[in-house]
């Protein structure tokens, strides 16, 4: 799993069936220290996060899980909200 | 997921019996910003999607399977929906 900011959202309308009602969200994988970290990514939302929060994320097939049983076509996968971390 | 631009069709009549009925699109991975990112690859489309239009692509295999309907193929990339609009709040 990996923390990221979510910088947006995507509008798909024509689309794999089993994605249907499934959130998209645009993420940007940030570093412990909070700083940009790697390239953005497209990902389903499992926790119903929203522009602007930062979360926690899957990548693979297991991102879609939290939707099994439906095959859902997913690469990574929003996982968990993250309401703070902290370093030592 | 990764956006992507449909840049072309790739005909491969000699191919894995997994790939038969399947349409190959070479596909460009684009910046938030529309600019053309590291090296075009291949997907498998189960959409329906055309020369130059905007792509959702998912880059796993089992995904990517998934979207083919078919179990155990060899594929690791799949257009899985065409994208409408993106709208990025940073």
């Amino acid at each position: 799993m990996q923390l990221a900011k979510v910088i947006g959202d995507v509008v798909v309308t024509r689309k794999d069936d089993n994605l249907t009602g499934i959130k998209l969200l645009v993420l940007q994988p940030i570093a412990a220290d909070g700083s940009n970290a790697g390239r953005t990514l497209v990902a389903v939302d499992a926790a119903g996060a929203g522009v602007g929060e930062t979360v926690f994320f899957v990548r693979g097939k297991e991102a879609s899980f939290p939707f099994y049983p439906v095959e859902v076509p997913a690469d990574a996968g929003v996982v968990g909200i993250v309401d703070r971390w902290d370093l030592d | 997921m990764q956006i992507a631009r449909v840049v072309g069709t790739v005909v491969a009549t000699h191919k894995h019996r997994k790939f038969e009925g399947a349409k190959l699109l070479l596909v460009q991975p684009l910046t938030l910003d529309d600019q053309p990112k590291g090296i075009a690859l291949l997907a498998i489309d189960s959409v329906g999607a055309g020369i130059g239009e905007k792509v959702l692509v998912v880059i796993e295999g089992k995904a990517a399977g998934d979207a083919l309907g078919r179990k155990a193929a060899a594929v690791d990339a799949a257009i899985i929906g065409i994208v409408d609009a993106v709208e990025v709040d940073a």
